[in-house]
């Protein structure tokens, strides 16, 4: 008979009303502000620097090479090199960036900085409230802004983190062989040339061996957690 | 003392009166009830509208406004507020005088409706005897509203929602006077005082009320279809169908104008829905012989606001109708019922006490609903669209 189906529809739309007062499964909305979903591990915004360590100046691993800041389409970074060096995570002398700003209304959070980027220095955060009311200065992160820890970034994005770590693990490990063999190799000329030269060939490689690993092997592990 | 709580209003505004003198005392009664008409329903509005987006929510399984105040009861200030501090932009090429007027038109005839509305126990300002015909005058005058409003925009789209809206209610207007004609039959009178009053006896304690006989029932349920439809009400709001024609015939309206439209609205809801307590739901009359201890006044609003949430309930469980899905229901369904209905009112009238005319008015108003609803209302087999010209 005409009017079942629109008696149906009341009982349903009764059942919905009354049902979302009893069961909160109902209730799919997440009141914001007060109650957030954990963003996406995939989810990027707007890219952070990533430092080591503790002292988000010293340990910040951008080398001021500005490729980003070239590659960026929109042009929303701006960099100015340092005049001194400071010594990066495998502890060779690099200039740092002195500037580093990002402009937060012009990036377009396309990622491109960070799929150039040799150093594995800058990163996508998934920080979202970017809001300000002050429409210049507010806007424009400058670098003690964007410096974020490895374990922020461990944190955000740890798959990409853990990947990032063993890359960074097995150049440094490379680099650290390249030494030992070099100074293996020097040892060797050294010791070569002292044999040569006179009958005292045992000393020479010891002294230069322990001199080499000393100083950034418990940085990367400490970084790695 | 139950005496008092129930003509509280009534003795308050003798009271008031009272300081005056008696030259004056007519004059400024009036004053005080129209103030007082026109300063409650747009508070009632305020209510409904709250009711409406939370239950609309609740409906849709969301919490609805929860942020303005404690669970959001403070959102109809705020959307006044908001209204009444927004621009007020008039189209460039539109009438603006006409423009402007609309809205108030709209108004004024929607609150006009409440002069000869029996709100309690004597409490009605005008007691007219023709307050029915004025009822209906008056809310056929919207449709004027409607339609300067949307032929002054200067805008395709108000043009095309006053043209539905105006065919729409006009439609509707119809069934909506026969289904109240049957009451007028019944009670041999046009006057709602006299309407309530014949409704407010009891037999066993059960009430006189209209809808508890067959073709009340008919009347009333048919009185409620042409209700929504007059008042644009979901699933007949075709006026302002936003997927088509953006928002019908207030389009071109904006900041408190708009609000006006909102208010006439459902200002014009509340007419009508106390239309139809009276008529059919026994007006300010207790729906049990033993609550009639309670005063009449909140009988009467109690049921508006009833009526209204079954508003409510119906616009968030029906889609919108399609245009000719909407005056096929008019033409082919709601009027021929409300003829037979007339018919069946008559033969009740006539048949005289007894069961007899319960169980013969009963099977007319059935079968003539069944009947009607299969073979009027069956789905059109519709063919392959085929093109004369275009191929």
């Amino acid at each position: 008979m005409l009017g079942e189906g629109i008696l149906k529809g009341l009982a349903e739309t009764a059942k919905n009303f009354a049902g979302s007062y009893v069961s909160k499964e109902r209730l799919t909305t997440v009141q914001y502000p007060e109650e957030r979903i954990p963003t996406a591990e995939a989810a990027r915004v707007f890219p952070f620097l990533v430092y080591d360590g503790t002292d988000w100046e010293a340990g910040l691993r951008c080398v001021a090479c500005q490729i980003c800041e070239k590659e960026c389409p929109p042009k929303c970074i701006y960099i100015e090199k340092s005049k001194d060096k400071k010594p990066d995570y495998v502890g060779k002398l690099q200039i740092f960036p002195a500037r580093f700003d990002i402009d937060v209304s012009v990036c377009m959070s396309c990622q491109i900085c960070v799929e150039v980027c040799p150093f594995e220095a800058i990163k996508m955060d998934t920080e979202f409230e970017l809001a300000t009311d002050d429409r210049f200065e507010g806007l424009l992160r400058h670098r003690n802004q964007l410096a974020k820890s490895n374990e922020y970034y461990h944190k955000i994005h740890p798959t990409e983190a853990a990947e990032v770590d063993a890359r960074l693990a097995e150049e440094k490990a490379k680099v650290e062989a390249k030494a030992k063999a070099a100074a293996e190799a020097a040892a060797a000329k050294a010791a070569a040339e002292a044999a040569a030269k006179s009958a005292a060939p045992a000393d020479a490689p010891q002294a230069t061996a322990p001199a080499k690993p000393a100083e950034p092997a418990p940085k990367t592990t400490g970084g790695g957690e | 003392m139950i005496e008092k709580a129930d003509q509280i209003f009534v003795l308050l505004l003798h009271w008031l009166v009272g300081f005056l003198p008696a030259s004056w005392q007519h004059v400024a009664s009036t004053i005080l009830c129209v103030a007082t008409i026109v300063l409650l329903y747009p508070a009632l509005f305020a209510i409904a509208v709250l009711l409406e987006r939370k239950g609309l929510g609740r409906m849709q399984n969301r919490y609805g406004p929860n942020r303005v105040g404690p669970f959001g009861i403070l959102q109809p200030v705020a959307d006044g507020i908001k209204s009444l501090t927004k621009e007020d932009i008039v189209p460039f090429r539109a009438d603006a005088l006409v423009h402007f007027i609309a809205p108030l038109v709209l108004v004024v005839a929607v609150f006009m409706g409440f002069a000869v509305m029996p709100m309690g126990r004597n409490m009605v300002l005008v007691d007219m005897d023709a307050s029915l015909l004025f009822f209906f005058a008056m809310g056929a005058s919207t449709e004027l509203s409607v339609f300067m409003a949307g032929w002054s925009s200067r805008n395709k789209y108000s043009l095309l929602g006053a043209m539905r809206a105006v065919a729409q209610m006009i439609s509707y207007e119809v069934p909506l006077l026969l289904s109240s004609v049957v009451i007028v039959m019944m009670t041999g009178s046009l006057s709602l005082v006299k309407m309530v009053e014949a409704q407010n006896q009891y037999t066993w304690g059960l009430p006189h009320w209209y809808v508890f006989t067959p073709w009340g029932l008919a009347g009333f349920v048919m009185f409620v279809i042409a209700s929504m439809a007059e008042t644009n009400r979901s699933p007949f709001d075709l006026p302002e169908g936003e997927s088509e024609i953006v928002a019908g015939y207030f389009t071109e309206y904006s900041g408190f104008k708009f609000a006006l439209f909102f208010l006439g609205e459902y200002v014009g809801m509340f007419g009508i829905a106390g239309l139809g307590t009276t008529l059919f739901l026994g007006g300010w009359s207790a729906p049990l012989a033993a609550l009639s201890v309670v005063p009449s006044w909140i009988w009467f609003f109690g049921k508006v606001m009833l009526w209204i949430c079954f508003f409510i309930w119906v616009r968030g469980t029906l889609p919108r109708l399609r245009q000719d899905q909407l005056m096929n229901f008019a033409w082919k369904f709601v009027l021929p019922m409300t003829l037979v209905n007339l018919v069946v009112a008559a033969l009740w009238r006539f048949m005289g006490e007894g069961l007899l005319r319960w169980i013969v008015c009963t099977a007319i108003v059935v079968v003539a609903y069944a009947a009607m609803g299969r073979v009027e209302m069956r789905r059109e087999r519709l063919g392959p669209r085929s093109y004369r010209y275009a191929e």
